[in-house]
């Protein structure tokens, strides 16, 4: 008999989850706390921000000075994954372009994000142009979890009463950097709203947690944090669940497939171990899966069984599609008033510090929705590619001596400039709501499978007009305000590079999968989150989207896993588990 | 937790969060390492520790190998490190490139990061080339005024000669590599007058003489 074999658990769990990202930490913090048997099941190593965390390391430390060779963000960034994994290759499809990032660790990808916590308005989920489909509830019906989000989290702002951009419960925001004073100026010369940013770092103490300390501004976010103060699901979900001793993390665990009863019924999932690389199966009453949007639709597209031949979840036929990312695109400059400039500490929060909140009628655009602006810059610590470019730069301004320079050069005139220089970039990424469009979509690739044997996914993606006339126009606002503030050295991007619009899946927003609705026609989940299909399958993490606005989707993903967690609470009698 | 306790939690006591903040602050410019070269030298030299609790395995074991390899000949060394002490001299405030191990970490970028390898390599061949065709001897072996004279034709993008501009091309990809290699080490950072990576939990914005220097009357 051969040694290949899969080793059954004869546990039955209360509930199984995949992934420990934002949904998966959230469902299993609230589960946990509810008294539930929780197992979770995570890809990647454990990981705990204040054992784990390259917080405070200089750029010397590392033997590339922080590049990002191994990992996108550079080596001191808490995300272990990217782009491209080893051995778990994805696929495109008709010479369209997707690109898939994945984090592998406890906590996922909140670990290492820009901890920008925006609420989705009214209109994201009731649209009032008829271009997308309605969300299954409206923005009061999800604001009691925003605001439970809030306390529970803590996320720093300002009240403005912006319809569109609903306020929160806040800590105090940041002040704002020198460059961003500059910024914000400028912006509001140009028309465009500039506010206080909205983030999940605590710059006060949070009410009723003695777990997470008070931010102390090292702006190394995404690094993680070794005292909590900024919220990964690790640090803020994941590991405080554990202590209620009733959820149990089992890390590196590749999840294949849900299993399902003769039923039909969800009863555990399998899954390869990266730790000995046997096949395992676990039982539970409930599935609820936060593996990310699309690694989600991947597991129910291959959970196919004689009760759910197109997969799991999958009679509506939605799961993969109507996928979409934030659009994205972005400018850098530097601001020739601030050569030379005094120094200080001025790493802040490694959120950003102001923000614009989309701010025109789209009416007479010429596109739908519309996009928020991320600002930075300042004295940030020299890391690889610092002074990369000085070429472009330096003969733009006159030297100490007040002459004009020839660009580039040698020397000690040279290595003064890079003094100079410091602390004087700008930089503005615009972000924005890409519609959901059934063609857009991930399938799974009839040919290929990673090395766990699990086939992998296909993506077919394409940016329609509406995205490029939308990045068009983040060029042109973007040129305006490094006009008002009379910054030097930026390049807008034209015609011939799409405006600048990344590639689909760069901005690392994607969402909308296994979408809810209240048609089991036209969507997987209903508006618990729960399969149309099958009652005791859930969906925590962005899968569930119907159509994203232009905020960062992660307050909106913990308010709906937490939303869902108490659901399950509340219907296990009904639902028998 | 308070924020002492937090601290403490994080491995810096109220000591040695002293010694950080006071490190941090702008230096008398006598303390510089220009004027005491030998403090050039207990840089710790780069290199992956298994203690390193952020990395993984594989990472770790990535630059070991790439730590065991060698890519530059040490002709190519010897003018790289010219090169490098050319782009950042010694002057008043700090040492050379050369002395802040910048030729080092050009040798590991170039394994770290292949794309450089021919461009580097290529480059390096070009200007010795050259150096032969006008002065007879290769870049490393001219006299210091020749190999300014040839530096001085590639060196400004913007007036260089159009049959030189494989040279720019490589000059300016020294300028960065250097640049960088110098500014993110200790002596660079420093140098340039980096304040940060250190706990400042009373961050309040911009200080009020800064403010007022550049026309703000308020922080928001």
């Amino acid at each position: 008999m051969s040694e290949f074999q899969i080793k059954k658990s004869t546990v039955v769990y209360d509930a199984v989850i995949v992934g420990s990202g934002a949904g998966g930490g959230m469902a299993g913090y609230v589960l946990a706390h509810a008294g539930l048997k929780v197992l979770m099941l995570e890809a990647g190593p454990f990981y705990d921000p204040a054992k784990n965390s390259d917080q405070l390391r200089f750029s010397w430390e590392s033997p590339r000075r922080g590049a990002g060779t191994t990992r996108p963000f550079g080596d001191f960034d808490a995300a272990f994954g990217g782009w491209e994994l080893e051995g778990e290759p994805y696929t495109t499809k008709n010479g369209t372009d997707f690109q898939w990032f994945r984090s592998r660790m406890l906590g996922g990808r909140t670990n290492h994000w820009g901890r920008i916590s925006l609420r989705m308005g009214p209109k994201d989920f009731k649209p009032t142009d008829g271009l997308t489909e309605e969300w299954p509830f409206t923005y009061n019906e999800i604001k009691p979890y925003y605001d439970k989000v809030d306390r529970l989290i803590g996320v720093f702002g300002t009240v403005e009463n912006i319809e569109s951009e609903p306020d929160g419960i806040f800590l105090p925001p940041p002040a704002p950097r020198l460059n961003e004073l500059f910024i914000k100026k400028a912006a509001i010369k140009a028309g465009v709203t500039t506010i206080p940013s909205r983030g999940s770092v605590l710059t006060a103490a949070l009410l009723g947690n003695k777990d997470r300390n008070a931010c102390f501004y090292c702006g190394q976010c995404g690094r993680s944090c070794k005292i909590y103060a900024d919220f990964s699901s690790s640090s803020c979900l994941v590991i405080p669940a554990l202590k209620t001793g009733n959820l149990q993390v089992i890390s590196n665990a590749m999840v294949r497939e849900v299993l399902t009863d003769k039923n039909g019924q969800a009863s555990g999932v399998s899954y390869v171990s990266k730790d000995d690389n046997l096949e395992y199966q676990v039982k539970a009453k409930i599935v609820i899966l936060g593996a990310s949007a699309c690694e989600s639709a991947r597991l129910l597209l291959n959970s196919k069984s004689t009760a759910h031949p197109n997969g799991l979840a999958n009679e509506s036929n939605v799961v993969g599609k109507y996928l979409h990312d934030s659009t994205g695109s972005s400018a850098s400059g530097f601001l020739p008033q601030l050569l030379d400039r005094k120094r200080y500490n001025e790493d802040g929060v490694g959120s950003i510090h102001i923000y614009s909140p989309w701010w025109l009628d789209n009416k007479k655009l010429g596109f739908p929705r519309g996009y928020h602006i991320e600002y930075g810059g300042g004295m940030r610590m020299p890391s690889y590619g610092f002074g990369a470019g000085m070429h472009n730069r330096n003969g733009l301004v006159p030297g100490p001596d007040g002459k004009m320079k020839e660009a580039g050069g040698y020397g000690v005139a040279l290595k003064n400039d890079y003094r100079r220089f410091f602390g004087t970039e700008v930089y503005m990424a615009g972000r924005g709501t890409a519609i959901a469009r059934e063609d857009n979509y991930c399938e799974i690739d009839p040919d290929v499978v990673d090395k766990f044997g699990i086939p992998v996914l296909r993506f077919h993606y394409k940016w329609a007009p509406d995205e490029y006339k939308q990045a068009k126009h983040m060029q042109e606002t973007f040129k305006e305000i490094m006009h008002n503030m009379g910054a030097l050295g930026a390049e807008f991007k034209g015609a011939d590079t799409g405006y600048g619009l990344e590639a689909p899946g760069k901005i690392i927003h994607e969402v909308g999968t296994i979408r809810m609705g209240n048609d089991p026609k036209k969507s997987a989940l209903n508006k618990w989150c729960q399969s149309h299909d099958c009652k005791n399958l859930f969906v925590v993490d962005a899968a569930p989207f119907v159509q994203q606005g232009d905020k960062n989707a992660t307050w909106t993903i913990l308010a709906l896993s937490m939303r869902t967690a108490e659901y399950i609470i509340s219907q296990r009698k009904k639902l028998n588990v | 937790m308070n924020r002492r306790d937090s601290l403490k939690a994080l491995g810096l006591g109220t000591l040695s969060t002293t010694l950080l903040l006071d490190a941090c602050k702008p230096k008398p410019e006598k303390k510089v390492v220009a004027e005491t070269p030998a403090e050039a030298q207990p840089q710790t030299p780069p290199q992956a520790t298994d203690t390193n609790p952020g990395r993984q395995a594989w990472e770790i074991e990535r630059d070991k190998q790439l730590q065991a390899q060698r890519f530059f000949t040490s002709a190519e060394m010897a003018a790289i490190t010219i090169l490098s002490d050319i782009i950042i001299p010694k002057d008043d405030k700090s040492c050379s490139a050369s002395e802040a191990k910048v030729p080092d970490f050009i040798e590991f970028i170039a394994k770290d990061m292949p794309e450089h390898q021919v461009p580097l390599r290529g480059g390096l061949r070009w200007l010795d080339v050259q150096c032969l065709n006008h002065y007879n001897a290769i870049f490393a072996e001219c006299k210091p005024a020749q190999r300014i004279e040839l530096i001085d034709q590639i060196a400004y993008p913007k007036k260089a000669k159009p049959a030189m501009r494989q040279g720019v091309a490589f000059f300016n990809r020294m300028r960065d590599l250097v640049a960088t290699g110098f500014f993110t080490s200790q002596i660079g950072m420093t140098d340039v007058g980096y304040a940060g990576n250190a706990p400042n939990p009373q961050w309040a914005g911009v200080p009020a003489d800064v403010l007022k220097q550049y026309g703000f009357t308020s922080k928001v």
